[in-house]
C-alpha cells in the first residue's frame, strides 16, 4: 500500500513538474512559430 | 458560303475517327491533358490514379514570356499551374510564419487520415477492447478463478521489493489515466460531443488533454524503472518453451515449472516495453509537433529494403508533408495504444479476479509460499537456496 501511495504522489509531482519545466522552457507553439519581437503588435 | 461550310463539316466528320484513333495512344488528348473518364472511374473505385499528368504541369518559369508581353508577369506559371504546384507540394512558398508546416497550403493526406480516424479506427478500436473484455468474461465463466490447489502454508515469500512495486504502480496508474484520457480524445467528436454537447465536452477535453500530455512523463519514467529492475528476469530461456507447450497450465491441474516470471508474464513484459516504448516515441513526436518526424524516414528505409513489395503493396509514401508526419504519428499512437490496452486488460484480469493469491505480489509484495510453489516453482528453489547460502555465510 505504501508503494502504491508513493507512486501516486510521484505521479502528481512528475506531472506538475514536467508541465512547469516545459512551460518555462519555451516549447509552446507560440514561442516556436511566431516572432512578436519583430512586429509592432501594440501601440 | 453554304457549300464551303458543308465541306468543312464533311472534312471534320471524316477526321473524327482518325482523332479517336490518336486518342488511344494519348488517352488525355480528348480532354486537353486533363483527367479522363477512366481516371474518374478508377478514383471512384478507390484504385490508384497516376497523377503525374497533373502534378508535373506546374508551369515553366524558364520559358516565361517577357514581363512586358501578355501574361508575362505570371512568370511562366498560370494560376492553375500555381494551384497544382501548391497541391502537390512543389510550389516555392515563402511565408513570414516560422512554423515548419506553414508552407504546406494544401495536403491531400488529410482526408484519408480523417476518414480512417473517424471510421475504422473507432470501430475496430472499440471492437478490440470490447471483444477482449467479453473474452475475459467468458473465460472467467468457463474456467472460474484459478485457486491455490494445495494447502496454504501460512508462510510468505517476498516477491517484489518496495521499489519494484513503486515502479509497477507508477506505470499502472499512469497507463490507466492515459488510457481513459486518450479514449476521451479519440471518441470525443464522434461519440461524446453528440451525447453530451460541445460545451460539456470542451471542458472535459481541455482537462483530459492537459492530464494526458503531462502524465505521459510519469509513464516514461516508470517504463525505464521496470525495464531496469526486470529485464534480466525476462530474458527468454528453455523453461518458457515447456511452459508454453503446456499452455501455462491454465486448463487442468498441472502447473508447469517457472522462474520468477513465466513465459506469459515475459510476453506481457516485452509487450509493455516494446509497445509502451513505441507509444512513448510517437507521443513525444505529437507533444512537440513537427520536431521529431519519424515516419517519412522509416518509410524511405522500408522502401529501400523493398518491404512493401513482400506483401504485394505499393511503395510507402515519401516524402511526407509535416502534417502527414503528425497524422501517421497519431494513427500509430492510437493503434499501438489500443493493442497494448487489450493486452493489459488480460494482465489486470489474471492479476486480480482471475487468480487467487496473485494480487498479493503487487499489493504487499509477500506471496503465499504454496502459491509461489505452484506458479513459480523454480523461483522458490532459487530464493530458498539463496537464503541457505546467506545463512551459511552469516
Amino acid at each position: 500500500m505504501k508503494a502504491f501511495l508513493a507512486a501516486l504522489v510521484a505521479l502528481v509531482v512528475i506531472t506538475v513538474g514536467a508541465n512547469q519545466i516545459l512551460m518555462r522552457s519555451g516549447f509552446s507553439a507560440e514561442a516556436v512559430a511566431t516572432s512578436p519581437d519583430n512586429v509592432r503588435l501594440y501601440d | 458560303m453554304f457549300r464551303l461550310f458543308a465541306v468543312i463539316i464533311l472534312i471534320w466528320a471524316t477526321l473524327t475517327p482518325a482523332l479517336a484513333q490518336e486518342s488511344v495512344d494519348m488517352p488525355r488528348a480528348e480532354t486537353g491533358g486533363a483527367q479522363t473518364l477512366e481516371d474518374i472511374l478508377r478514383r471512384q473505385a478507390n484504385q490508384k490514379v497516376d497523377d503525374t499528368f497533373r502534378s508535373s504541369v506546374t508551369g515553366d518559369p524558364a520559358a516565361a514570356a517577357p514581363a512586358t508581353a501578355p501574361l508575362g508577369t505570371l512568370g511562366g506559371q498560370s494560376d492553375p499551374d500555381l494551384w497544382r504546384a501548391l497541391r502537390y507540394g512543389s510550389a516555392d512558398v515563402a511565408t513570414q510564419s516560422r512554423g515548419p508546416a506553414a508552407t504546406t497550403l494544401i495536403q491531400d493526406g488529410g482526408m484519408w487520415w480523417l476518414k480512417f480516424r473517424e471510421g475504422p479506427l473507432l470501430k475496430y478500436g472499440a471492437g478490440l477492447l470490447g471483444g477482449t473484455l467479453l473474452l475475459l468474461a467468458l473465460f472467467y465463466l468457463i474456467r472460474g478463478r484459478i485457486r491455490i490447489e494445495g494447502e496454504k502454508t501460512g508462510r510468505t515469500i517476498t516477491r517484489f521489493s518496495a521499489v519494484e512495486r513503486f515502479g509497477h504502480w507508477l506505470l499502472a496508474i499512469s497507463f490507466l489515466i492515459l488510457g481513459v484520457t486518450g479514449l476521451i480524445s479519440l471518441f470525443g467528436r464522434k461519440v461524446l460531443i453528440p451525447t453530451f454537447g460541445h460545451e460539456a465536452f470542451s471542458t472535459v477535453a481541455i482537462g483530459t488533454k492537459w492530464v494526458h500530455n503531462n502524465i505521459s512523463w510519469a509513464f516514461i519514467v516508470a517504463l525505464v524503472i521496470i525495464f531496469v529492475f526486470w529485464v534480466l528476469h525476462n530474458l527468454p530461456d528453455r523453461t518458457d518453451l515447456v511452459w508454453l507447450a503446456k499452455g501455462g497450465g491454465i486448463f487442468g491441474k498441472s502447473h508447469p515449472a517457472a522462474k520468477k516470471f513465466n513465459a506469459g508474464q515475459k510476453m506481457i513484459f516485452w509487450s509493455v516495453i516494446i509497445l509502451g516504448g513505441s507509444i512513448s516515441a510517437s507521443g513525444i513526436s505529437l507533444l512537440f509537433p513537427f520536431e521529431f518526424n519519424m515516419f517519412g524516414a522509416t518509410f524511405a528505409k522500408l522502401n529501400d529494403l523493398g518491404v512493401p513489395g513482400w506483401f504485394g503493396a505499393d511503395a510507402l509514401p515519401y516524402p511526407l508533408s509535416p502534417q502527414e508526419e503528425m497524422q501517421y504519428a497519431q494513427l500509430w499512437h492510437a493503434i499501438v495504444s489500443l493493442v497494448l490496452t487489450a493486452i493489459i486488460f488480460a494482465h489486470i484480469y489474471i492479476g486480480s479476479v482471475g487468480m487467487e493469491g496473485a494480487f498479493d505480489a503487487m499489493g504487499s509484495g509477500e506471496v503465499e509460499e504454496q502459491w509461489a510453489r505452484e506458479h513459480h516453482s523454480l523461483w522458490v528453489e532459487e530464493v530458498q537456496e539463496a537464503e541457505v547460502r546467506q545463512g551459511k555465510e552469516a
